[in-house]
This record gives structure tokens, sequence and C-alpha cells, in this order.
């Protein structure tokens, strides 16, 4: 029940995310939007992202959803998805060095960069793209009726590193990285729940039904 | 490439629909199947089947049919949550927004990119490399004896194009093509297997996934592909349409053969 706001900001394909949340309860209104007063007006808030960092932030501020993102993401149920994750960070390396929305302590890197710096050669192709398990490794209501270990659906060529305490999902390739973060109200997966099939329907299912607390 | 072992991506099982005027043709012969043309049916039928994604190839030759492959986009892409992949008449930044928008994660550009190959850049940078596919369609040219060499070709492999298919591949990939399907004009219908010297020269040339298509007959062909043609993802149509064989078979017929694949979530 409720209303759900994805945010559009002309980054990346959000029919999808909106069709799987229809698809999961057909009593929910879906908007996708940028309008302000419907983001900061809906229960919960969908953040996508796909594509650039560095177009995703100049993005958020010229249609001035910057403080809304800032907004909502400290007070109501909120999943970045993607970019979403990693627009949330301090700072990301992308596009010669960019600050993110610093709602989550920490980095985003390139794998190439993370390869080298661990010293391990690269385990195959960048961008990472396809089905990869997700360790649970701190329990949180959106894991709920998914089993660990499941596969979800990657693509991305830059990765958040692990992060102390908001780290709930990890995944591997050639270096341990975060899968999903979580604090307070906001959880972000750097997976496509809507493009996992039944492990990311049962999330987005968990996410609709959820309160916004641990 | 040296590469460690230390990953645990899978390689995806791609089944590819031609699509024409909104219907898949070509056939599927799916057990008890109500309506073997419709495109929504059949996807749906791939995801519960466990496939990695999903690829639609738009055969239509008339060019206000498009709208169509539009609307076939936006119902598959409503029902079923998994990645699709379209291509085929793709001409313009426009032509991808509009596939985009109705649904489809990543976008197929071959001839266009041949034709102007900014555009392959120009899309990579305004909707991101990752949904921009470069379609390379490959015959080898090279005699019997010579060092082999492939070249691109248009129109259904009878229009030879001049470019070397391994050094377009690496240039379509810096252009910002986030992946390739390479397709051997030569195997592409003959059930003979996939051209394994073609695939590993071009997926060894680019540092981005390569999906390997173009004569798959039996599941041998899927392990060969990935194993000796070091392909990150295996396209197939008729193995799986024919209902030769099911996305599992293949599955559990590369897991024993050392090929990391992904075991969808059952229902139980």
């Amino acid at each position: 029940m409720g209303t759900i706001a994805v945010i559009d900001y002309g980054m990346g394909n959000l029919r999808s995310v909106a069709k799987a949340l229809e698809h999961v309860d057909d009593r929910l209104r879906v908007e996708i939007t940028h309008e302000p007063e419907r983001i900061l007006g809906a229960d919960r808030v969908v953040f996508p992202g796909q594509g650039a960092i560095g177009v995703c932030m100049s993005e958020l501020q010229r249609l001035e959803l910057r403080d809304v993102v800032l907004e909502v993401a400290r007070s109501k149920p909120f999943l970045g998805i993607c970019l979403g994750l990693q627009a949330l960070l301090e700072f990301s390396d992308e596009n010669s060095g960019v600050a993110g929305l610093g709602l989550l302590p920490g980095r985003v890197r390139h794998f190439s960069e993370g390869f080298r710096a661990a010293g391990v050669a690269p385990p195959g192709k960048v961008p990472l793209m396809g089905w990869v398990p997700v360790r649970q490794v701190a329990e949180h209501p959106l894991w709920a009726g998914i089993p660990d270990g499941q596969w979800f659906y990657f693509v991305h060529s830059y990765y958040v590193e692990l992060l102390e305490g908001v780290t709930v999902g990890t995944s591997r390739y050639g270096l341990e990285f975060t899968a999903a973060a979580a604090r307070e109200n906001i959880f972000a997966t750097q997976f496509h729940p809507e493009k996992s099939q039944r492990a990311g329907l049962e999330l987005l299912a968990n996410f609709t039904r959820w309160d916004g607390t641990r | 490439m040296t590469t460690s072992t230390d990953s645990s991506l899978t390689k995806r099982i791609i089944p590819c629909l031609d699509v024409d005027g909104g219907r898949v043709v070509k056939g599927v012969k799916f057990v008890d199947i109500r309506d073997a043309g419709d495109p929504v049916e059949i996807a749906r039928r791939y995801d519960a089947a466990g496939a990695d994604e999903i690829t639609f190839l738009d055969i239509t030759a008339s060019a206000h049919e498009r709208e169509t492959m539009v609307q076939v986009v936006e119902q598959v892409a409503g029902e079923v949550f998994m990645p699709l992949t379209v291509g085929g008449g793709i001409r313009s930044t426009a032509d991808v927004r509009r596939m985009l928008n109705a649904g489809a994660d990543k976008v197929g550009i071959n001839t266009a990119a041949i034709l102007e190959p900014d555009l392959v850049k120009r899309a990579a940078d305004r909707f991101g490399a990752q949904c921009i596919v470069v379609a390379v369609d490959a015959k080898r040219v090279s005699g019997a004896d010579d060092p082999p060499r492939w070249e691109v070709f248009t129109h259904g492999g009878r229009r030879p194009t001049g470019l070397d298919a391994v050094e377009w591949a690496a240039r379509m990939s810096a252009y910002g093509a986030g992946e390739i399907l390479l397709t051997s004009m030569d195997r592409d219908g003959t059930r003979e297997g996939f051209d394994l010297a073609l695939t590993r020269a071009v997926a060894d040339a680019v540092p981005v996934p390569v999906i390997a298509s173009g004569g798959v007959g039996n599941l041998q062909h899927l392990v060969d592909g990935v194993l000796q043609g070091h392909a990150d993802a295996v396209l197939a149509a008729s193995i799986f349409h024919f209902g030769e064989h099911t996305v599992a078979e293949a599955k559990d017929y590369m897991a024993v053969r050392g090929v990391p694949v992904r075991r969808p979530w059952e229902a139980t």
C-alpha cells in the first residue's frame, strides 16, 4: 500500500524498476517523477541510476533534487540501486573524481585500480556484467526469505569498497566489494533487483513492506 | 592476459529470438506452448527456465513496423524481470533512447555503427557504455593455409565492408561499446559450433565482455565457446527453441565441464 516515488533524473531505465514494483504489489502507486513535492510526499523512495557519476551529480543539481534526495534519504524507507548506491558515498574516482552525497562513508573505485592496489590479476572483463552470488554478511529486513548466496545481476565498472558496519551484502570479483549497504532507513544495492528475477523481486517486495528500521 | 579464477561471475546463456512485425519467427517449439509467436509468452518461458538474459532481434524489413518492436519491448519488460537486449534497425541515438525507455537494458547497434562509428560514441556518452552492445557479423576471408583473418560483413553476410573484424571490435569498445555480440556468418545456421578461432581472437583483443553467436548445434559447443573461445556469454537459438535442450540441461552440462553457471532459485 501507499506510494513509491522513483526519482527521475534522466539516468537510465526507470520503467523496469517501476514495473517490477507494480508487479510485486499491484495496490502500490508507483510514480516516476522529478517533482520535489511528489518525492517528499511519497511513503517510500527509490533512487535508481545508470551511467556516469559526474552526469548523475550535475543532473541532481540542475533539477534541484540534491537537497530533496538528502532529505528523503534521512526520513523515509529509501532504496538506492547501482549508481543510486555509488552516489550515496563520499567520493567516487569516476570522471576524474566526483564528490558524492556523503550519506555513507567511503569511496567508489574502478575495478582495475582495485585489482592493482590489491595485487590481484583481473578475474575477467570490466565492466563486470552478469550474475554474481551475494553473501548476506549482516541481517536486514530486506534479505527476508532470500537464501544466502543467491545470484543477482550486476553491471558496473566502479565498485564500492567494503564499509565497516554499513556493508550488508558482499560479492567477489577478484576482490571483495559491497553488493549491498544499509544504514538506518537507507538500503542500497550495487546489483539490479529489478533484473534479478525471483531473488530481486523478493527484495523489492520486502522493500514495499519495510518500515525503515532494522 | 593472465586472469585469476578468483571470481564468482558466471557465464551467461542467452536465448535469442528473431521478431518480425511483433511476432517471433523461425518457430519456437516448446511443449504445450499456447502461442509460439508471442514474444511475451516465450520470454516468460525462458525467464522461468533460468535463462540469464534474453535477446530480441528485430528483423522487420519495413520502417513503419518498427514501432511494433517498441510495444513488444514494453510488454516483455512489464512482465519479465531479467536483462533484455534489443537489436535490429537501430539507426540513431533517438532509436536507442526509445528502446531504453520501453524497458530494454541494452541496445544492439550493427550496420549503423559501420555507417557512422561516432553514433556508438554518442550513444555510450549519453546512455552509458553498459547499455550499448555493438553487434559484429564476421566472415573468414583468408585462405585455408593462410593466417586467419575475418572481415565485417553487412546485409546478412552478403556485403563485405573491408573492415578487419578483430580491429573493428577493438575500435568499437574504445568508442564505448560495453559489450560485443560476435556472430560468425560462416557458422550461423550451420549447427557446426562457434568459429572458436574468431571468438578467441576477438575476446582476447577487447577489454569488454564478448557474446559468442552463430553455429550452436549441441551443448558441447556452448562449453567450447567459453573454454576455447574465451567468450563471456553464449547466445543460441534453435537448440533451445525447438526443445532439443532446456537451459537447465545446458547449465548442468556446462557446470560438469568446469564452466561456472548460475543456478536460478527455483520455486519449491
